[in-house]
């Protein structure tokens, strides 16, 4: 999937890697996700982690953003582009934890 | 708030608190002012108005507001919205405020300093709070207040609102004249470099790593574990609420006969001794006596939200409440539905998206709250026998999860089809939900939750239920039997007349007179059903019955089929007045609430006849 798109976003980024929020592009249907996600945080520069994935199609993900954690759908995960370079792993969180293993490559 | 009708605003400074959600504001609240503090109406989660009073350290009273949690001054849901006009001035019936007390969560700087920041532009005197800096501090985040407050041009208290640290230095700082007069206005437009640059100064600009709460949401939120955690929970929830509350029960039971027969014995003989003994005392006694399930189910409801669970279910059962429509945000109100549909539907209000907010509505009443538990409880009482299956689990609470199980998936029927059917319905709403950090529930603010839910039932029983109890008093009293009349006296009542009118439409589901009359006074409230039976019943009997109980003599004269029927009548039960009203006040029309009495009226007739006749069948 993510070959497909030349942007990774928070939807595709693998758990427990930690990376840079690059911009926000909501879809045509849903234009206000961009400033929803804006005022939780979801702001350029601002670092960002995939913590975990729930069961059936990996949807929704747990993120932290900065400081916070929050509960995303993957629509809206896709809204956050990344920075194409990873800045290193969350403490830890890449180790074996069962919410870690299975959906990592989902 | 809309609502509210007094306009001529008390003497004194008013101070009011502002924050994100889930940055401990409440507490904060609670610190600041203690049990001095009024909650309009059916407190939520802060959806309502709380107001208090605050005593600073020169002495001096001071006005405070909890303003509903915010991310933004841009409202997308009703009670946002409320703290936006409130803040503008623009807030019917409102004053707006003189200080804002701007409450920021340590742990989440950058998002809480969005919020400070248009806030301060608001124009109004500011100082911050900067809360939960015990938390942040075992995270490593150590925030300079001297350098925070230099950097944002106001004063900034560190506080600990769950210990008490700091509230005294808010309090002395509430003395300082300056602190009342307005400081500097940011410009616009330039938050987010503002915010990084005071994060850069502060040393704060990092991700956060792992903390002791993503330990435990790896459990919790295990896509296996975390589901049958929560089932098991709730499972375990609706055990307690019967077998806890069994001997505080037995105890205001004595304590209501005991008084009966103390008024029984001062009373002489006629009316004015059966409208305290059978109407009054039975009547209050009879609703009562249900308090402490009431209150077992509320302590429940409070632990998990203050220990930060909530928000967790909500991701838990998003994909499912996603296939009928709705999001997991729908979770908090339609779980504190089961305690009463009014806290629930006010709850609502933090659904951001209108059209989730009116499914919501809908269906809250459909999860059975507590006042469907005096119904249950003498049902199952007299129909369901006392034994143990496998594995300890009781017969009698076995069909009690069935009956509210019953409740939930008609609740995700009715949302799946206004999903499949309504335009509205197929759109996509977003998620996007904060799961803050677990934190053991303050036994303080537990209590202060219980307390205020006690009292708001207890008004319930004083005010709308104690009124229509002794109506039906009246109506099943007056006119007395003729003379020479063979049958009970109640028959030949105005009770009696509506009963037995009512009967005719009620009697294809299986309702005899005696039912079909109590459902009269059960709309009103549904926990007057039982007492309405009572009142009914013990004026009907003669001679031995009369001292009998409800639960043996509905045993012996109902069927069973009769029985179930009753049972599947108030899974659905057409609303109460009291949820009827705030319905009406909270989608602003009385089409909405007409649109769910009817369609509760239909599910609960058509679940009564089919559950009466199938019953039936099997068992001849």
């Amino acid at each position: 999937m993510s070959a497909v798109l030349s942007v990774p976003t928070l939807a595709q980024a693998a758990i427990g890697q930690a990376h840079r929020v690059k911009a926000l592009q909501a879809p045509a249907h849903a234009p206000e996700w961009k400033q929803m996600l804006e005022e939780l945080g979801f702001v350029a520069g601002e670092h960002v982690a995939v913590l975990a994935r729930a069961m059936p199609g990996a949807d929704p993900l747990v993120v932290r953003i900065g400081q916070s954690t929050f509960a995303l759908r993957r629509a809206e995960a896709a809204c956050v582009e990344l920075e194409h370079t990873s800045t290193g792993g969350l403490t830890a969180a890449a180790g074996t934890g069962p919410a870690g293993t299975g959906a990592a490559h989902a | 708030m809309r609502e509210s009708v007094v306009h001529i605003h008390p003497a004194g400074p008013l101070l009011a608190l502002v924050g994100n959600p889930n940055c401990g504001k409440t507490a904060l609240f609670n610190r600041l002012t203690g049990s001095r503090q009024k909650v309009a109406n059916y407190a939520g989660v802060t959806v309502e108005r709380k107001e208090g009073r605050l005593k600073t350290a020169a002495g001096k009273l001071l006005r405070v507001l909890d303003l509903p949690g915010t991310y933004s001054l841009y409202p997308r849901s009703p009670d946002e919205r409320v703290t936006v006009d409130v803040l503008a001035g623009r807030a019917q019936g409102e004053k707006r405020p003189d200080l804002i007390v701007c409450v920021l969560d340590a742990t989440n700087l950058r998002r809480n300093l969005r919020l400070f920041l248009s806030v301060q532009r608001q124009g109004l005197p500011c100082v911050v709070a900067l809360n939960m800096a015990d938390l942040a501090q075992r995270r490593g985040i150590v925030v300079d207040t001297e350098k925070l407050g230099a950097l944002l041009g106001v004063p900034v208290i560190r506080t600990v609102a769950t210990d008490g640290e700091g509230i005294d230095d808010l309090r002395a700082l509430l003395d300082e004249p300056e602190r009342w007069r307005q400081g500097s206005v940011p410009p616009e437009g330039e938050d987010t470099a503002r915010i990084n640059h005071i994060l850069k100064e502060l040393g704060l600009d990092t991700l956060q790593g792992e903390l002791p709460s993503d330990k435990v949401d790896r459990f919790v939120l295990h896509p296996v574990l975390g589901p049958i955690l929560l089932a098991v929970l709730l499972f375990f929830l609706f055990q307690a609420v019967f077998a806890w509350a069994e001997a505080p029960m037995g105890w205001i039971e004595a304590g209501t006969a005991w008084l009966g027969e103390q008024a029984g014995a001062l009373l002489p003989e006629g009316h004015l001794r059966s409208l305290v003994v059978d109407g009054l005392i039975a009547g209050v006694g009879g609703v009562l006596v249900f308090l402490p399930q009431i209150l077992i189910l509320f302590f429940f409801i409070l632990i998990l939200e203050e220990s930060g669970y909530l928000p967790r279910a909500a991701f838990l059962l998003d994909r499912l409440m996603g296939s009928v429509g709705l999001s997991g945000r729908s979770f908090i109100p339609l779980l504190s539905s089961f305690a009463c549909a009014i806290p629930g539907i006010m709850a609502t209000r933090s659904i951001a998206n209108p059209r989730d907010r009116l499914v919501t509505i809908l269906i809250a009443p459909l999860m059975t709250c507590s006042a469907r538990l005096p119904v249950y409880a003498l049902l199952i009482g007299a129909f369901i026998p006392r034994r143990e299956l496998w594995g300890g689990i009781e017969l009698q609470g076995l069909v009690l999860f069935v009956l509210y199980f019953a409740g939930i998936i008609s609740a995700m029927a009715v949302a799946w089809l206004l999903k499949r059917f309504t335009d509205a319905g197929r759109q996509v709403r977003p998620l996007m939900m904060e799961l803050p950090s677990y934190h053991w529930p303050h036994a303080r603010n537990v209590a202060i939750g219980l307390l205020q839910r006690a009292e708001i039932f207890i008004k319930r029983v004083g005010g709308v239920i104690l009124a229509l109890t002794l109506l039906l008093w009246v109506l099943s009293t007056f006119p007395g039997a003729p003379e020479g009349a063979t049958g009970p006296a109640i028959e030949y009542s105005f009770a009696g007349y509506l009963g037995r009118g009512l009967a005719t439409i009620f009697e294809p589901i299986g309702f005899n007179w005696q039912i079909s009359l109590a459902l009269v006074p059960g709309m009103a409230a549904r926990e007057i059903a039982v007492s309405a039976l009572g009142t009914v019943y013990s004026l009907s009997a003669t001679g031995d019955e009369a001292a009998q109980a409800l639960t043996p003599l509905i045993a012996s004269t109902w069927g069973l089929p009769t029985a179930f029927s009753l049972l599947a009548w108030f899974v659905f039960a057409p609303q109460c007045l009291s949820t009827i009203a705030a319905v009406k006040r909270e989608t602003g029309g009385y089409k909405i609430p007409a649109i769910m009495l009817g369609y509760l009226f239909a599910l609960a007739y058509a679940a009564s006849w089919l559950t009466f006749h199938i019953s039936r069948w099997l068992l001849t």
